[in-house]
C-alpha cells in the first residue's frame, strides 16, 4: 500500500487519463465518426449550396453559403459538446466513470478531462466542417480571421459541454435525454442565427436571440471567419468567456458535489 | 484477527422506502464474507455505502480504520470494485482496461506494465488481453473487471453479485479465481449474492440478508447444523395421510414435521436408518410411501429457516432445486 496521497484539486494524471480515452473511444467507433460530420455536411451540402446558387440572394450582405458556414460550424460544436456533457450520465450509470468515482482522485481533475477530451472531439469536428465549406468554395476572410475564429470554437465548446453538464446532474435518470435535446438544443440551434441574420428580425425575436449563448458563438465565429457580424467580435468574445466559464465552473461544481444520495 | 469492516446500525432509506436497516456487523481481514439475499433485499445498497459512492441515512461505518464519511479518500485508497452492472469499456482492449485503470490510481508505467502482467496471471488472461472486450466471453470479460479491481493492491475487493448470468462451469471457475485472490493476495473479500452455492462454496461467513434486515451471521456449516441434523422428505399416496402426521407426532426423534407442496418434510435426529424405520412403520399401518428423500440441510434450508422464505420462489422449490442439484452428482 502506497502511502496515502492528499488528492489533487488539478490531478495531471487522471486529467490525461479521462481525454485520452475520450478520445481513444470515440475513434473506436468508426460509425460514430462519421455520422458527427455527416449532419453538417449535409446543411451546408443541401441548404447553403442550393440556396447559393439563386442569382441576387444576398443574406446578411452575402452569398448564403458563406452566411451559413459559421453558423453550421456552432451547430457542430452546439450539438457535440452538449452530448458530451450530458453522457455523463450513462458513463456514471453503465461506463468507466461509475468505475473512476471510486478511485482516490479529486472529481473536479476527472470532470475536466472528461469534458477536454469531448472538447478536443468538438473542435476537430468544427475544423472539419471549416474544411469542408472551403471545399465548396466558402473564401475565409484570413489566417488571423481562422485562428480568431478557433478561440470561438474553444469559449463556445466550454459553454456548452457546461450546460450538457448541468443538466445531465440535474437530470436524475436518463429517460428524459431525448426530451431535452429537442427542449433545449433545437430552439438554441434555431435562434442562435445560423439560418437568418439577428439585424433583420423583428424586436420580439432579437431579444430571444440576445440570450441565447449560441448566438453569440455564431455571430462571432461569422465574424472571425467570414465578416458581417452583429455584433462587435470584442462584445462577443467578452459574453462568451463570462458564459462559458460560469456554466463550465457550474457544471464541474455540479458534477464534483453530485454524490450519490 | 483485526476487523477490516465495522458496520454499526447503518441504515438506508430512499423516500420512504428502506433499503438497509440496522445492518450491525463486522468484517475481518482476510476473510472472504457474504451477503446472501433475494433480489432487492439491499446487498448491493449496503455495497455502495462501503465503497463510499452512497450516503448512509444513519449508522456508521468503517472501513480500513476510516469512516465512510469523513475518510472518504483515504478509503477509496484501500477498496477495489467489481460492480453488479458490468463496467468494462467493450470498445476498448482488455490491456487498455487495466491501462487506464492504473492511470487513474496514479501507477507509474513501468509499475503498471508489471502489475498488468501480475493480474493476467492469476486471473488466467494471458493471450486475451489484446483483444476487443466485446470479442470476448461473458466470464472473461468478467475476469477481466475483476483483475481491475484488484490491480490497486486494495486491502478489500467488493465483488456485488460476481457470477451473476454466467452458465455454472464459468461460475465455477471464477470461483477458484476469487479464492485464489483471497488465498495468495491475502486480500479481504466482501461478495454479495443471491447463488446459495456460492456462498456456501466461497465464504468464510455469510450474513443472510432480507429486506434491509440481517438475519443471521455465521459461518455456513454453523447455519446449517442450526437448521436440524437432517431432513427427510416423504410423499405419500393421498389417502389417510393426516392419520400417520399423527403418527409420526408420536416419535421423538422426529422434531419438525411440515407439509411443503405435497410433501411432508421432516427434520430429524439420525440418518440413514430412520428412512427405514419410516418405511416399515409406514408399512405396518398400510400407508403407501410413493417417495422418500435423506438429504444434509443445505445453506438454502439455513435461508428459509432464518427468512422463512425461499430465496428464488420463482424458480422452483427447494426440492426441485435439489433433485436436480441430486441429479448432477449421480452422473
Ligand atoms: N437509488 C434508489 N432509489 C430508490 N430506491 C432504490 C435505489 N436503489 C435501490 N433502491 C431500492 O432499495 C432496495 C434494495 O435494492 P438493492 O439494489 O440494494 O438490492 P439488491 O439486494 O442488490 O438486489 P439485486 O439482487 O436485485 O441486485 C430495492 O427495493 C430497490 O428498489
Ligand atoms: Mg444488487
Amino acid at each position: 500500500m502506497e502511502a496515502i496521497r492528499v488528492t489533487k484539486f488539478i490531478d495531471p494524471l487522471p486529467i490525461y487519463t479521462m481525454w485520452l480515452r475520450q478520445i481513444k473511444r470515440f475513434l473506436r467507433v468508426k460509425s460514430r465518426v462519421a455520422s458527427s460530420i455527416l449532419m453538417p455536411f449535409l446543411f451546408l451540402a443541401f441548404l447553403g449550396l442550393p440556396l447559393s446558387f439563386i442569382p441576387g440572394l444576398k443574406i446578411g450582405g452575402m452569398n448564403y453559403l458563406d452566411f451559413l458556414a459559421p453558423g453550421i460550424v456552432g451547430m457542430t460544436l452546439l450539438f457535440s459538446s452538449t452530448m458530451s456533457g450530458v453522457s455523463v450520465i450513462w458513463d456514471k450509470e453503465f461506463g468507466f466513470l461509475k468505475e473512476v468515482l471510486v478511485a482516490p482522485v479529486n472529481r473536479f481533475s476527472i470532470i475536466l478531462g472528461r469534458s477536454l477530451g469531448g472538447m478536443t472531439i468538438a473542435l476537430v469536428q468544427a475544423l472539419i466542417i471549416v474544411a469542408i465549406a472551403m471545399a465548396m468554395g466558402v473564401k475565409i476572410s484570413g489566417i488571423s480571421g481562422f485562428f480568431l475564429s478557433i478561440v470561438f470554437m474553444i469559449l463556445t465548446c466550454a459553454t456548452f459541454t457546461g450546460l450538457g453538464l448541468i443538466i445531465a446532474t440535474k437530470l436524475s435518470n436518463t429517460e428524459g435525454f431525448m426530451s431535452i435535446m429537442n427542449l433545449v438544443i433545437m430552439p438554441i440551434f434555431f435562434l442562435s442565427g445560423a439560418f437568418f441574420p439577428l439585424q433583420a428580425m423583428p424586436a420580439g425575436i432579437r431579444y430571444i436571440m440576445y440570450i441565447n449563448p449560441l448566438m453569440y458563438g455564431v455571430d462571432g465565429l461569422r465574424g472571425a471567419l467570414v465578416g458581417g457580424a452583429a455584433f462587435p467580435l470584442w462584445l462577443d468574445f467578452a459574453v462568451l468567456l463570462v458564459l462559458s466559464i460560469t456554466l463550465a465552473g457550474l457544471g464541474a461544481y455540479f458534477f464534483s458535489k453530485m454524490e450519490a444520495d | 484477527m483485526s476487523n477490516v469492516i465495522e458496520i454499526e446500525n447503518l441504515t438506508k432509506e430512499f423516500d420512504g422506502l428502506v433499503a438497509v436497516d440496522h445492518v450491525t456487523l463486522n468484517v475481518k481481514a482476510g476473510e472472504v464474507f457474504g451477503f446472501l439475499g433475494p433480489n432487492g433485499a439491499g446487498k448491493t445498497t449496503i455495497t455502495k455505502m462501503l465503497c463510499t459512492i452512497l450516503n448512509p441515512t444513519s449508522g456508521s461505518v468503517k472501513v480500513c480504520g476510516y469512516d465512510v464519511t469523513r475518510g472518504r479518500d483515504s478509503i477509496r485508497e484501500c477498496i477495489g470494485i467489481v460492480f453488479q452492472d458490468s463496467c468494462i469499456d467493450k470498445f476498448l482492449t482488455g490491456r487498455e482496461n487495466l491501462d487506464f485503470h492504473g492511470r487513474i490510481y496514479h501507477m507509474g508505467r513501468k509499475t503498471r506494465g508489471e502489475r498488468i502482467a501480475e493480474v493476467l496471471n492469476l486471473m488466467e488472461l494471458k493471450g486475451k488481453e489484446d483483444i476487443k472486450v466485446s470479442d470476448l466471453s461473458g466470464g472473461m470479460q468478467r475476469r477481466f473487471e475483476v483483475a481491475r479491481g484488484f490491480m490497486n493492491h486494495p486491502e478489500v475487493l467488493f465483488l456485488d453479485e460476481p457470477t451473476l448470468g454466467l452458465d455454472i462451469q464459468t461460475r465455477r471457475n471464477l470461483w477458484n479465481h476469487i479464492r485464489t485472490l483471497n488465498e495468495q493476495e491475502g486480500i479481504t473479500i466482501i461478495l454479495t449474492t443471491h447463488y446459495i452455492e456460492e456462498a456456501d462454496y466461497l465464504c468464510h461467513r455469510v450474513a443472510i440478508i432480507d429486506q434491509g434486515k440481517i438475519a443471521v451471521v455465521d459461518t455456513p456449516g454453523k447455519l446449517k447444523e442450526v437448521v436440524g441434523i437432517n431432513l427427510i422428505s416423504l410423499e405419500l399416496a393421498s389417502e389417510g395421510s393426516d392419520d400417520l402426521v399423527g403418527l409420526l407426532r408420536g416419535l421423538d426423534w422426529i422434531k419438525e414435521i411440515e407439509w411443503r407442496n405435497s410433501s411432508l418434510e421432516l427434520n430429524v435426529e439420525g440418518g440413514e436408518e430412520r428412512v427405514l424405520q419410516l418405511v416399515e412403520l409406514a408399512n405396518e399401518h398400510g400407508f403407501v410411501i410413493t417417495a422418500i428423500d435423506l438429504r444434509q440441510p443445505s445453506l438454502e434450508d439455513a435461508f428459509l429457516h432464518y427468512t422463512g422464505r425461499e430465496i428464488r420462489e420463482d424458480e422452483g422449490s427447494v426440492k426441485g432445486l435439489w433433485k436436480t442439484r441430486m441429479a448432477g452428482r449421480r452422473k
